[in-house]
């Protein structure tokens, strides 16, 4: 329940019951707002209908002309662009910032708070690990083996849920043995479960002041945005800097990646509790500290919740990227996979941490049913449920024991499956990618000569002065003055990082490839709201798609198409489309059954029902879509630059593996972040009268479903 | 609800004692290893070994190095070693905070040692290892069918009357030179600009994707030029030819942005931790500072890991459980 649809649906508003559904489809509930009110055949409620009096798209053809003619006569001058290893002072600075305080370690207050906390991190982790992921010397395996923590993982899942949570998370523990990675796997586990901790203790309060505090919340929400916006890569830089490498950063990057959803949502939940159960409190006479604790956070309660689940699925997607500063878990063999370009290696461990996303998000939300189901006198009876859990009990114990002393219980025997696995994976990718490579390429060519490269001269041989200008005018015309000032400050501070060409070289790509994705989204997704069974069929690979780590398929991809800047744009949309994709196909479904009625009764063709009726009236989930796509892309922009997609991305990886290029590095991930943040402001700003929901955007950006 | 919450935990509680006590003073197979284990650890010939921290390197050589050393030193002399993936620039940051004791294969990093080594007016984190009997050879390579059917293009000179041909989608118009892993030595955009050839620096992104780039511009006959190094693999199967470039003299690199001139061969060296190193009658460090082998045996393992698949410690195994000789003369 965004606040946008309880505004259009005034004061009735409708007792959907489902609120963390739809903070959880987030805008899909939003995009459908506008939609209800056709179904319920209140038009007269609704928000006027966004029927600019003067359409935009004129004078934003205008002023692209005007740049056309002037980059006529200046394309090429004044770029701004680095050659090789060149730096431009303000690298110099971040670079001898950066060895000031690696000069510092032992003396420097902040690196020295830094350094506890890290080895604070570092010594939990490893007392894990010995538990039960590595050997604990003098054992030779670990404190407590396979057998004991998947019957004690098994116990929690029905203890905390059901009996086919249970089932679920037995198979999937099995799995990491059977395959062949179970310290990895448990590693991972540890790594996110300190993480969602922390993310906990952390961010709960926060939420909390920020649902209650309008002054907080103006200075968390930005923050929250810089951190959500920002590529992953970029914050590993400086926290390798601070927490060194290891579990420690591991840990840290993790919290900063998956905190801001939990902090949100819980700030959403504080505030949506209805005023007037505020007010029967105050006129009891409670306290603001009594009515936090005896009325808001209980009813947020749920919402909360929804923001942990949240949280753990972005923990985990972080599992990968933390393994480039050696963090343990599942991305280790991920990336070793990508080393020597090998499918099977990378595919597997990639899958089980879709799996272990599946295993949490099920067991998560489960649980936090369960109360209901209970309340509702669903269930076992209580004494059957209780009897089972101690039996149970018995069982784990007698497990643990077993796991303590026998080596077939303690370390699982690996029977090359997971190998043989790979190997038929591996052979089948390569013989595939042989065949289609060919083909591949031509696509390659014909998409980067038609598009990509005009595109690119067009925006990144523009004098900086041009370029600046004419994008500041295009915000202007689009967004007007709420776009416009956003737009100046996040250009003005691109030119003076440094990296100009190469930001305007990225934005080029990002442009391509949003427009890929939006083509994408609309063919699939109203294919999906057509027909349930397409539905059904596509979205299980979407849900993969989103979860698995991008690593595994940039092998193949490279293989498909060569390090080129097409190959960061296919990894880009590999990333980006599948939540495109599921907003357009919500917000199409949202169409109501009537509308669609009188259409066909009008006789309208199919294609007449999608151009006229279906796509229009799913006009903000499209936008949505669009937004969502531009920012999932350019979180995708570091990533591209490891398949030879160069610019921003590019400069960000060499920062992070040349220590005299750290400079560079870190000028180029804070361009990208302004990049982004100019991109949204405009999108959103051009999308009409801002609407509210798009705060919600980051929430939604991480985690589209 | 407190009743029936309490109820079941008391049970459990109860079972868990009765549990720990059993398993104190039980048998069973591991307790057997464990026992043996310390004695094994407390009666390990008169030295003592620390843990050894091994920085890995994203290099499947570099990867082969590491892991036979650090088998050696797990197996034959008990040590605990940690494998570390890491790029060379963090690796070497680690060595000052103890998070790495051994980088073992270095193609040289001017700019860390005057950060990290003593005598190079750095902090002293990091000390000099000695050379790891590796040679590394970098230059500038064609695929084989390219050197046969123009054997001109192995001078650098000639290298734009072809430039053309290297077109690609990424390349600007002129032709593309293939960069590898940002991570590595590389001097090809200065070299290019300073030559004055009319090419563009693609960079690979990696190890894998270069070589994957080499192997099908060979089967295909694609025109490539790109930077790629010795000791690999690949060279068995692909006998890259490399491209004259103007020849190294001392100091030619010294400024990155002014190289004109061709990599030098370089003796790969190791470099530890100063402080890991300073252990005396340590045998992992003893280890380690006469470990040295050649560039065949490296890539004898190097193709296990990489071509035929092996996990990295088996792939060291077998190469360990064949060459028992070398081995040895580390350990004497």
């Amino acid at each position: 329940m965004t606040s946008h649809s309880q505004r259009s649906d005034g004061p009735r508003r409708q007792s959907d019951g489902n609120a963390p559904e739809a903070s959880r489809d987030g805008q899909a509930g939003q995009a459908g707002a506008r939609v209800r009110f056709v179904r319920r055949g209140r038009a007269e409620d609704a928000p006027p209908l966004r029927d600019d009096p003067a359409p935009r798209w004129q004078p934003a053809l205008l002023i692209l002309l005007l740049w056309f003619l002037v980059w006529m006569a200046t394309k090429g001058s004044d770029t701004l662009a680095l050659q090789g290893r060149d730096q431009t002072g303000i690298m110099h600075a971040l670079n001898d910032f950066r060895d000031s305080m690696l000069r510092g370690r032992d003396t420097n207050p902040v690196m020295r708070l830094s350094g506890t906390i890290a080895d604070g991190f570092r010594g939990l982790v490893a007392w894990l690990q010995r538990l039960i992921s590595i050997p604990a010397a003098p054992r030779p395996v670990p404190e407590i083996g396979w057998l004991g923590v998947t019957v004690v993982a098994t116990w929690i899942g029905y203890a905390v849920a059901n009996w086919r949570i249970a089932l679920l998370v037995l198979g999937t523990f099995v799995s990491y043995g059977a395959f062949g990675y179970w310290s990895d796997s448990m590693d991972l586990l540890i790594i996110v479960g300190i993480s969602v901790l922390v993310c906990v203790l952390i961010g709960v309060p926060l939420g909390i002041l920020a649902g209650t505090s309008r002054r907080a919340n103006a200075v968390i929400e930005p923050v929250l945005d810089l951190l959500q916006t920002m590529p992953t890569f970029v914050y590993l830089l400086p926290i390798v800097l601070f927490f060194g490498i290891g579990s420690a950063s591991a840990v840290v990057a993790t919290v900063l990646y998956a905190a801001p959803p939990l902090i949100r949502i819980a700030a959403h939940g504080i505030r949506s509790v209805p005023p007037t159960m505020l007010e029967v409190g105050q006129s009891l006479g409670q306290t603001r500290a009594q009515q936090l604790r005896k009325i808001q956070i209980p009813m947020a309660k749920r919402t909360i919740i929804v923001g942990l689940n949240q949280t753990t699925m972005a923990a985990l997607s972080m599992a990968t990227i933390a393994s480039f500063v050696d963090g343990p878990g599942l991305g280790k063999p991920v990336l070793a996979g990508l080393r020597i370009n090998d499918v099977g290696t990378a595919l597997i461990p990639g899958l089980l941490i879709v799996a272990t996303a599946i295993m949490l998000d099920r067991a998560t939300t489960a649980a936090s049913e369960r109360a209901d189901v209970i309340a509702r006198g669903g269930g076992l009876p209580a004494r059957v449920h209780r009897g089972i859990l101690l039996g149970g009990a018995v069982v784990t114990l007698g497990a643990l024991y077993l796991s303590r002393l026998m080596f077939w219980a303690a370390q699982f025997t690996d029977h090359g499956w997971g190998r043989r696995l790979a190997e038929v994976t591996d052979h089948a990718v390569d013989s595939a990618t042989a065949a289609m490579s060919p083909i591949t390429s031509g696509i390659k060519d014909g998409i980067s000569y038609a598009f990509l490269n005009p595109l690119q001269d067009f925006i990144a041989e523009s004098p900086w002065w041009l370029a600046f200008a004419g994008i500041a005018a295009l915000a202007f015309v689009l967004g007007g003055w709420r776009a416009l000032a956003p737009a100046v400050v996040c250009l003005a501070g691109m030119r003076a990082l440094g990296e100009w060409h190469n930001a305007m070289i990225t934005l080029a790509m990002t442009l391509v490839a949003t427009v890929m994705c939006m083509a994408l989204a609309v063919v699939i997704g109203v294919a999906m709201a057509r027909r349930g069974s397409v539905d059904l069929a596509i979205r299980p690979i979407l849900d993969a798609g989103q979860t698995i780590p991008a690593f595994v398929y940039l092998v193949p991809v490279l293989a498909l198409f060569g390090p080129s800047r097409f190959t960061g744009i296919v990894a880009a949309l590999a990333y980006a489309a599948p939540v495109s994709i599921k907003l357009v196909a919500d917000g199409v479904k949202g169409v109501s059954a009537t509308t669609m009625e009188a259409a066909r009764a009008s006789g309208a063709s199919r294609m007449q029902q999608i151009r006229l009726v279906q796509l229009p009236m799913a006009r903000s989930a499209l936008v949505l879509a669009t937004n969502q796509g531009l920012l999932f892309v350019l979180a995708m922009a570091v990533i591209a630059g490891m398949v030879g997609a160069g610019a921003l991305g590019y400069e960000v990886v060499l920062g992070s593996s040349r220590s005299e290029e750290w400079g560079k590095g870190a000028a180029a991930g804070m361009t990208i972040v302004l990049l982004g943040i100019l991109l949204d402001r405009i999108a959103r700003r051009a999308a009409g009268p801002a609407p509210e929901g798009t705060r919600w955007f980051p929430v939604l950006r991480r985690r589209g479903h | 609800m407190k009743v029936t919450t309490t109820r079941p935990l008391g049970a459990l509680a109860a079972v868990a004692a009765v549990a720990l006590v059993a398993t104190a003073c039980g048998g069973g197979d591991i307790k057997k290893a464990e026992a043996s284990n310390s004695a094994a650890s407390s009666s390990a010939a008169g030295k003592k070994c620390a843990t050894i921290n091994m920085a890995v390197n994203p290099w499947v050589s570099y990867e082969a190095s590491a892991y036979v050393v650090g088998e050696v030193a797990k197996t034959k002399l008990g040590c605990q070693v940690n494998y570390k993936e890491l790029k060379e620039d963090v690796s070497w940051q680690g060595f000052g905070t103890g998070e790495v004791d051994v980088v073992i294969e270095d193609w040289g990093h001017p700019d860390l040692e005057k950060k990290f080594m003593k005598d190079k007016g750095g902090d002293g984190s990091a000390i000099a290892g000695g050379p790891n009997g590796n040679k590394g050879i970098i230059h500038w390579y064609v695929p084989p069918w390219l050197a046969t059917e123009h054997p001109d293009i192995l001078d650098y000179q000639n290298l734009n009357k072809y430039a053309d041909q290297f077109k690609t989608s990424e390349s600007g118009g002129k032709g593309q030179f293939l960069g590898s892993d940002p991570s590595y030595v590389q001097f090809d955009e200065a070299i290019i600009s300073n030559l004055k050839l009319n090419f563009k620096v693609v960079f690979s992104g990696g190890e894998a994707a270069s070589l994957e780039a080499f192997k099908k511009a060979e089967a295909n006959k694609e025109w490539l030029i790109g930077y790629f190094w010795e000791p690999q693999y690949l060279f068995a199967d692909v006998p890259l030819k490399a491209v004259k470039l103007p020849p190294f003299t001392a100091g030619c690199q010294d400024d990155p942005a002014k190289v004109a001139c061709d990599y030098p061969d370089t003796i790969l060296q190791k470099v530890f931790s100063s402080k890991w190193a300073g252990q005396a009658d340590d045998a992992g460090v003893a280890l380690m500072k006469k470990f040295q082998w050649d560039n065949e045996d490296q890539n004898v393992v190097a193709k296990y890991i990489a071509v035929d698949k092996m996990k990295p410690e088996d792939a060291a195994k077998k190469w360990i459980d064949a060459n028992p000789d070398k081995v040895n003369a580390w350990l004497s």
